[in-house]
């Protein structure tokens, strides 16, 4: 075959359009008949679904691989093989997520109701009670940790892109890594020893969990917001300052708002991020089973404290305090979940208008 | 509105690396000056020192003197902001700020200095700057929508409706037409055309034609090979430039016969 003839084919044998989707359900319908076999012989005690699942799947790749390889050729075989293994490990990541949801979901729901929203655990032994204090104590201590990481991690960041250079912003940057890697515990211990200096020893107060979390929350707002202000273009920068705006003034009104959608988001995972921690709570915040308002006196529960006393300290009726596990859980898993839907809405509604 | 230029002796660095050497050119108000030649012979780097615009990138620095109406740019006591309010610029790449709208764009010299204007006042400055970028009959209907919605050519235009709404006395240009057009081209050098009963304009082009056909003045420059810095080879009425140079190698350069 001459080059020229070479170059003028671009028509390939392919394998018809539903191919792949045929494969696919005669290899789960395959494997899905053989473990029927293994069950209805008593070979395994009842039909497994896993098993069926993934040897269906190891069948459909080998199947699609071999019949590809023949008919379209290596290029393509290799294309189809792949596509199945990316989907596969998706799959599989979506697995513990779906599950735990579900778990969550369906044990939450028995005690997900007016009493656990309306009442603390005041009092309660048994049945009853709710995460009332924990509700809020999570607010308020989750609340305050943010007012006191957003404002110091968004300037750090600025001072990083915008005015840092040399030594002293390299170990700014250093120091924010070390950071990111503090254990929880640790944060709570230093902030149980800091206030413990300063008020004595066996202080507890929401205000101290969140300083601890702020801990564990600054790095990450500073990490966030620094790429979100490295991907403004210097072009606008350099618009603003050609205008006769001095620096402050570009940083405030130009870079900003054009990066705020992406500082949104990302104090948003930060706030996912510090919002179902335990240890540092358990030390520095402490365990309450009442009402408390005030970040600055008394001990105060958030969730996760509540969840984990509530499995931990069972009374008599465990089912009860089970239960309540569950919905603790469930309470805070729709909290945060709720706050990247409003995070969500916030970052669209700020986003640059495009030319869309 | 409109002053005079006088650069003198001025060497332009990039730490230690010295970008352009000995420059020396006086610029007359109300006129186009165009400053040409080869990439990386300093030209852009000149320009930004006429409004301390090289400031911004790490390193940069000038010894010299660039005085506008008599003033040097870099005596201790010039606030680079203030001068920057009086030397307008317009970039290579058309860039509105993509969070306001085109009204807003417009406004933003006064807006973004946390300045007050009435409404009244402000739709004015708006109309009036538009007017003087010839925009305004395009964009009249739709002033609320984002710059961003605009084409290249329109945004090029809107970005010098926002440098004329400071009323600065000099304009920069950056090569502002390289990203444009031949018929967005047309229309930013007619609007050169008008600019030059109010403003001094500075222009660095690429493009000889554009040269010819906007400026009265050229400045040729040139380097004499990379890691060398660049210099002013001659300056003159652009017609004599193009027709009879005294230097051989604008003629070369001009002429197309450039290494």
């Amino acid at each position: 075959m001459t080059l020229m003839s070479e170059a003028a084919v671009i028509q390939g044998r392919t394998l018809p359009r539903g191919f792949a989707w045929t494969t696919l359900v005669a290899s789960i319908v395959a494997s899905a008949a053989i473990f029927l076999a293994l069950a209805l012989a008593q070979v395994t005690p009842e039909f497994n679904v896993a098993g069926a699942a993934v040897v269906g799947a190891i069948l459909y790749l080998v199947l699609v691989g071999v019949i590809s390889r023949l008919v379209e050729g290596r290029r393509k075989s290799i294309d189809r093989v792949m596509a199945g293994v990316i989907t596969a490990a998706f799959l599989i990541a979506l697995i513990p997520l779906i599950s735990l949801v579900a778990t969550t979901a369906a044990d939450g729901i028995n005690r997900f109701d007016m009493q656990f929203f309306s009442s603390s655990m005041r009092n309660v032994v048994g049945a009853g009670g709710g995460g009332l204090h924990a509700i809020i104590g999570t607010l308020l201590v989750t609340g305050a940790a943010t007012i006191i990481s957003v404002p110091v991690g968004i300037m750090t960041a600025i001072y990083l892109v915008e005015y840092g250079k040399g030594r002293l912003a390299k170990s700014i940057t250093f120091l924010i890594d070390v950071m990111t890697g503090i254990p929880s515990i640790v944060a709570g211990l230093f902030a149980f020893a800091l206030f413990a200096l300063v008020f004595g020893p066996g202080i507890r107060f929401g205000i101290g969990g969140a300083v601890a979390l702020s801990l564990l929350m600054i790095p990450v707002v500073v990490r966030s917001t620094e790429e979100m202000l490295k991907l403004v273009p210097n072009e606008l920068r350099e618009a603003s300052f050609a205008l006769g705006v001095p620096k402050w003034l570009t940083i405030v009104k130009v870079v900003l708002p054009t990066a705020i959608a992406g500082i949104i988001t990302g104090v948003m995972i930060s706030i996912a991020r510090i919002i179902g921690e335990t240890a540092p709570l358990l030390i520095i915040a402490g365990l309450s089973t009442s009402m408390n308002y005030d970040l600055f006196s008394e001990r105060m529960t958030t969730l996760p404290v509540f969840v984990y006393t509530q499995y931990t300290i069972q009374g008599a009726d465990a089912q009860a305090y089970i239960d309540r596990a569950w919905t603790g859980a469930l309470v805070l898993i729709i909290i945060v979940l709720l706050l990247n839907l409003i995070a969500r809405i916030i970052a669209r509604v700020l986003a640059p208008k495009g030319s869309r | 509105m409109s002053k005079r230029i006088e650069v003198e002796n001025l060497n332009v660095f990039y730490g230690k690396f010295l970008a352009v050497e000995g420059v020396s050119l006086t610029i007359e108000p109300r006129t186009v000056t165009a400053f040409i030649g080869p990439s990386g012979c300093g030209k852009s780097t000149l320009l930004r020192t006429l409004n301390r615009m090289h400031e911004v990138i790490p390193g940069a620095r000038v010894d010299g003197r660039v005085a506008i109406d008599g003033k040097n740019l870099y005596d201790l006591d010039v606030d680079p902001v203030l001068v920057r309010r009086q030397v307008g610029m317009v970039f290579q790449r058309p860039n509105p700020f993509p969070t306001m709208s085109i009204k807003e764009n417009v406004l933003a010299g006064v807006k973004l200095n946390n300045g007050r204007i009435s409404r009244s006042d402000a739709d004015d400055l708006v109309e009036k700057s538009l007017k003087g970028a010839n925009l305004w009959k395009e964009v009249k209907d739709r002033l609320d929508r984002p710059g961003s919605s605009l084409s290249g050519g329109q945004q090029q235009r809107l970005c010098i409706a926002r440098a004329i709404a400071v009323s600065p006395d000099v304009l920069l240009m950056d090569e502002p037409c390289s990203a444009l057009d031949p018929i967005s081209t047309l229309a930013i050098e007619d609007l050169i055309e008008e600019l030059k009963r109010d403003y001094t304009i500075v222009i660095v082009t690429h493009n000889m034609q554009q040269a010819s056909r906007v400026s009265d003045r050229t400045a040729f420059f040139n380097i004499a090979g990379t890691g060398l810095p660049g210099r002013l080879i001659e300056v003159d009425d652009t017609a004599t430039i193009f027709e009879r140079p005294t230097e051989k190698s604008t003629e070369d350069y001009i002429s197309g016969r450039f290494g």
